[in-house]
């Protein structure tokens, strides 16, 4: 079996957003970089489906970035990725039409070369600037069956059974192979990489796929910060003794 | 030339969300001056035609086909599709909620379109129109502009304050049969499982969460108490759900679950970006800290700088006391 799993290298925020100066993007100066939350656990899925499917099974990551992106694609392969391609995105972002685009011509020509994948793996939306499309574009694009916002995937023979979460309780689909998945955070626990891991990653191989696909009709003026609202935080006490007030607070809202 | 607006139900029933995608489609069609209509997929939705004409709509559109016997993103966006040869609209719009999203991406892969997802905003005064979209779950904000001859986009899901029309519209049901190949089946949906009934955490009137401070699986068990106390739910934060500690259901953020509690009790939480946007539709937030700098400090309406394992309990012993 063959997997791919399509990721994007996304900054990692602690308490605050703050935009560059030029307001064209994130300001990353004192922030690290991680894989989009929903696509680690794609990469987990592809690894556990492999442990029970089987060493022959392929597990493929992908990402369309800047050169930096390699980080997350060793990343991958510390967690069990064995085939690793980069899109180089030269410089700002590209819009979702436009990595959709890009992301359809480098899996063809990867399957061309080395075999379809039996079932790839997107997340339901990037961290950053959530889209919600790219996946579905490139399912489009390659005639294949697609679910968006999966939290539980079955692998048979020929079907991929998706789950997705609706108000308590879940929706059942049964896609045909070749199928793809745009999967969510809560797929399952992603593992953390192993030391052996570590050091095979090191020793990877990047694949690289060039792609100039054209502008989309969508485009990016500025970034900016919704408006903060001024809190006054009240104290209603240092200690255990504060309870008091805040059964008062709790009967007085009426939750009580 | 009309805005049509993708209207969802679950076997016939009216989505929730609906009554958003209404508001934001009659501000929308005011400011372009032109009628809105609204689709269905499925037969079993012609039923919903009085509620989408309370909420506005001229003609609601009914696809009608053997092969639409239950929701999937390509049956829909196929039937959608279909629709839009046929009526040329000015912009297809719905809800941002899962269905929305893929159903309008669907949409735009088919007609090889530009799709703007999760808007706040839109400004359609002028051939290229000019949204405000989300970003980071709703920590940052777009502004994009949108050409296309057709303008597809989506209004990010509790963004929109849905409110009844001023004048109902003519509601006159209009069935249409498109041509779908068998296909679209394989992305039906084939089965349902119904895992809990009552209170879930995105309803809950009351969020009792812990965070890293909590410390362990088992320190879990003062919160629990409290929430039920309280008829209330235990969420939690992603570094508790990363440690394995609570299951992912009951992470509160934005690869999590958003509450919208009458108040929100966040123990021993930092607060980071991502756990602020599925806590911040909360009316009131409580913050029992040790850290009087937390970030959830700091943005709570009230809060307890103390160490959660002895306020929670005292909090259940005098609401048990004054219970008598």
């Amino acid at each position: 079996m063959r997997i791919l799993c399509c990721v994007k290298r996304v900054p990692a925020p602690g308490s605050k957003i703050t935009v560059t100066d030029d307001e064209q993007s994130v300001d990353t100066a004192h922030l690290g970089f991680t894989t989009s939350p929903h696509e680690e656990c794609a990469l987990e899925e592809a690894v556990q489906i492999r442990e029970q499917q089987g060493d022959d099974t392929v597990v493929a990551v992908l990402t369309a970035g800047p050169p930096e992106a390699e980080e997350q694609l060793r990343y991958a392969a510390s967690v069990g990725a064995t085939e690793l391609v980069l899109i180089p995105v030269e410089s700002g972002e590209w819009d979702p039409q436009q990595t959709a685009t890009a992301i359809t011509e480098a899996i063809t020509q990867v399957e061309a070369q080395d075999g379809v994948f039996d079932l790839i793996l997107f997340g339901n939306e990037s961290a950053d600037s959530g889209g919600f499309q790219v996946g579905v574009r490139v399912a489009h694009k390659l005639g294949r069956p697609m679910v968006n916002a999966v939290k539980g995937i079955e692998v048979s023979d020929d079907t991929i059974t998706a789950s997705r979460e609706i108000d308590g309780g879940f929706e059942v689909y049964s896609l045909p192979r070749p199928a793809i998945c745009g999967v969510k955070e809560g797929l399952n626990l992603p593992r953390y990489p192993t030391m052996r891991g570590r050091l095979a990653s090191k020793k990877a191989t990047v694949a690289t796929v060039a792609s100039t696909p054209a502008a989309g009709g969508q485009a990016k003026v500025r970034l900016h910060r919704p408006a903060e609202q001024a809190s006054n935080t009240e104290i209603l006490g240092n200690g255990p003794d504060a309870a008091p007030a805040i059964v008062d607070l709790l009967e007085s809202i009426g939750v009580l | 030339m009309v805005v049509l607006a993708v209207l969802d139900h679950d076997r016939g029933s009216w989505s929730e969300a609906n009554d958003e995608t209404l508001t934001a489609g009659r501000e929308l069609a005011g400011q372009l001056g032109v009628a809105l209509d609204v689709v269905f997929v499925g037969a079993a939705a012609e039923a919903l035609a009085g509620q989408a004409a309370a909420g506005g709509a001229a003609t609601v559109h009914v696809a009608t086909h053997d092969l639409l016997t239950d929701y999937g993103p390509d049956a829909a966006a196929s039937s959608v599709v279909a629709l839009v040869g046929s009526l040329g609209p000015a912009a297809v719009i719905a809800t941002g909620t899962s269905r929305g999203n893929e159903v309008l991406a669907g949409v735009a892969a088919r007609l090889d379109l530009p799709f703007v997802a999760n808007c706040t905003v839109v400004d359609a005064s002028a051939d290229t129109w000019s949204v405000t979209r989300v970003r980071w779950g709703g920590s940052l904000l777009e502004d994009a502009t949108l050409t296309a001859p057709t303008k597809l986009l989506s209004f990010s899901h509790h963004a929109v304050v849905a409110a009844p029309a001023d004048t109902p519209g003519a509601g006159t049901v209009a069935t249409f049969t498109p041509d779908l190949d068998p296909s679209v089946t394989a992305t039906m949906v084939v089965d349902r499982s119904v895992q809990e009934s009552g209170v879930t955490l995105s309803t809950a009137p009351v969020v009792v969460s812990g965070g890293r401070g909590v410390g362990s699986a088992e320190a879990f068990a003062p919160l629990e108490e409290l929430a039920e106390l309280l008829g209330g739910r235990v969420g939690c934060s992603r570094a508790v759900t990363n440690n394995g500690w609570r299951p992912h259901s009951d992470q509160v953020g934005q690869t999590g679950t958003r509450i919208a509690p009458e108040i929100y009790i966040a123990t021993g939480i930092s607060g980071a970006v991502q756990h602020w946007v599925g806590a911040m539709a909360s009316k009131r937030i409580l913050a029992i800290n040790t850290d009087a700098e937390a970030n959830m400090v700091t943005k709570a309406d009230y809060a307890v700088i103390a160490d959660l394992h002895e306020v929670v309990p005292a909090i259940t012993a005098e609401i048990k006391r004054r219970k008598g």
